[in-house]
């Protein structure tokens, strides 16, 4: 039995329009024009008790929307939706003491407390037994480390450790569902790491169901087997990584950073897709040419300052699986 | 219930600590009194007629009024214009909690706070220097407390009104200016309502303003006769759930066209 069940969902916006300039600002007071915007258009899926499931797409594609409706915040124009067996919107308040979230943006913890203060907040607006409470209260520090942060207040904290102290705060009600929507934005390098370690202990030890939204190609390969692709509004792929990388495309980028700006790297394995001055983006098949190859290769014929291979970033792969639906 | 305790008390900290702003509040106001005392001085003695109030009443009057000052002079809640603003307000929304409550505990803290912590002060200043006399009697002085707490939740449900409305336009702007002018001046806070015309007083009984200042500041020195004194308690009484229920409903229609800003 499903605990997330997602049918035909849609959700429009009316967007206000601006007209440029002081006459087009004066002929919007008297009458303002709108647009409707589909954010949502027939998205459909559902969800097993512990799965994890990576939830991308690029900006404005529906990521958030979709997860604010399953948290009971937007009312869907149509369609069905059912978490743990309710409609969300109907049972907004039942809905929430099942669910945790965690907006990456923005912060649910009060600025000027200290965080320990917020996490006694949040115990009495989810009426937290004080043992449960206890118990994971602890069990949460001990796992993201947050014993030296406890009585800082908010305002004083890094992004990387507010967003750690924001995981907790959203799981100290033990709830069976989380949404995590762009955990990682504008983390470095080692908070990146240790959210991810703490998603995966999450999943592994406490079986809760997760939905991850993230712009982070990373985090979806350290984490999910299961990979949602919306864009406009639409799924438009639902399976595994490798089901999604082989589907799409295998190549990988090899960016360079030359010394000598005029010169032009060619490699017969090699396409140059980009060049910005001294930096010039390459693709290649890993399948055709190894990647300590190439690398050898290119660094023999060229003088190099720099270089770096990267998977293509997900708007890549989303515009690949959208111009595929369209041919 | 303990939920929403616990958030007006977390409020309620959080402002404690403004004690810089709180200090710089008491000074201009007892500067403000001052120049409103004089103002009336010089019209009590210009005038010979009767006046409905006595000069020192009035004085008493003025020094509550800049005790009480930011009952009245207030704003939609900050914190929850700053998160209609950046869309934190999504938080607010996956709580187990009613909204109006949620919203409607941290106004309260945002009214008593501020205000505490320049009412204590300006009490002991102007009661032993500058001619705030005492209550009128023990009865007068409980049935103001009575009508002090009162005084609270009104600006309160007014305020979580505006704060509602804000849901409706981003910038709000509008708004925050709009409502505390007009309850400013209905309220008393620059001319004691007594003082007011003949013709104006039917109006000002029954516009809810009064409530938040000349109710209490009256029966406080017996102006409003303790007999008397129950018609005005329920006078704020029903505005309170007047404007509780406006904002209630309003809320309502508010969160089902919702969009949460950004992404």
């Amino acid at each position: 039995m499903p605990q997330i069940i997602v049918e035909d969902l849609v959700k429009t916006f009316r967007v206000a329009e601006r007209r440029p300039g002081l006459w087009g600002a004066l002929r919007g007071v008297v009458r303002r024009r709108h647009r409707i915007v589909r954010a949502l258009d027939g998205v459909s899926f559902a969800l097993e008790p512990g799965e994890l499931v990576g939830y991308i797409g690029p900006n404005g594609a529906g990521k958030s929307t979709t997860v604010k409706i399953l948290a009971g915040i937007l009312v869907p124009d149509a369609g069905r939706c059912e978490v743990l067996g309710r409609v969300p919107w109907h049972k907004r308040l039942d809905n929430a003491r099942d669910v945790g979230v965690v907006f990456g943006q923005r912060t649910q913890l009060w600025w000027d407390l200290p965080v320990i203060e917020s996490f006694e907040l949040l115990r009495d607006i989810y009426r937290v037994e004080p043992a449960v409470y206890g118990r994971n209260r602890d069990e949460l520090v001990a796992l993201l480390d947050l014993e030296p942060l406890l009585d800082v207040p908010v305002r004083q904290l890094s992004l990387g450790q507010r967003m750690r102290c924001d995981l907790a705060a959203s799981l100290l009600h033990a709830p069976p569902l989380v949404y995590l929507d762009e955990p990682t934005i504008g983390l470095d390098a080692v908070s990146k790491l240790a959210v991810r370690d703490f998603v995966k202990r999450l999943k592994r030890e406490r079986g809760v169901t997760i939905i991850l939204t993230t712009h982070d190609m990373d985090d979806i390969e350290a984490l999910c087997q299961r990979i949602l692709v919306i864009d406009e509004g639409r799924i438009l792929s639902d399976g595994t990584l490798e089901q999604l990388r082989a589907r799409v495309t295998p190549e990988r980028w090899l960016t360079v950073d030359l010394v000598d700006s005029d010169a032009d790297v060619t490699d017969p394995d090699a396409t140059v897709i980009r060049r910005e001055g001294h930096r010039m983006t390459l693709r290649f098949d890993p399948q055709e040419v190894s990647v300590p190859e190439l690398i050898g290769r290119v660094s023999a014929n060229y003088a190099i300052r720099d270089l770096f291979v990267e998977n293509p970033p997900i708007e890549e792969i989303v515009a690949r699986i959208y111009g595929d639906r369209r041919t | 219930m303990r939920a929403y305790w616990a958030i007006f008390q977390a409020r309620f900290r959080v402002l404690l600590q403004y004690r810089a702003a709180a200090l710089a509040g008491f000074g201009t106001q007892v500067f403000f009194g001052f120049v409103r005392v004089m103002v009336f001085d010089a019209f009590y003695r210009s005038s010979s007629s009767v006046q409905p109030m006595t000069f020192p009443e009035v004085v008493t009057y003025v020094w509550l009024g800049q005790a009480m000052l930011l009952l009245v002079l207030f704003r939609p809640d900050v914190e929850v214009r700053t998160m209609i603003r950046t869309g934190t307000v999504a938080y607010e929304l996956v709580r187990p909690l009613d909204l109006y409550a949620l919203w409607f505990s941290r106004t309260l803290a945002a009214r008593t706070g501020p205000v505490l912590l320049r009412a204590v002060p300006m009490f002991i200043v102007a009661g032993l220097f500058l001619g705030l006399e005492a209550p009128a009697s023990w009865v007068c002085a409980f049935l103001w407390v009575a009508a002090t707490l009162a005084a609270v939740l009104l600006s309160a449900a007014v305020a979580t009104l505006l704060t509602v409305m804000l849901l409706w336009t981003v910038s709000g702007e509008g708004l925050a200016a709009l409502g505390p002018a007009m309850v400013f001046i209905f309220s008393g806070m620059i001319i004691p309502l007594p003082l007011w015309p003949e013709w104006a007083q039917p109006l000002l009984d029954f516009l809810p303003f009064r409530g938040m200042a000349d109710v209490p500041f009256r029966i406080y020195m017996g102006h409003i006769p303790p007999g008397e004194a129950v018609y005005a308690l329920l006078h704020q009484a029903v505005w309170i759930a007047v404007f509780i229920a406006a904002g209630r409903w309003l809320l309502a229609r508010g969160t089902r066209r919702l969009v949460v800003q950004g992404g």
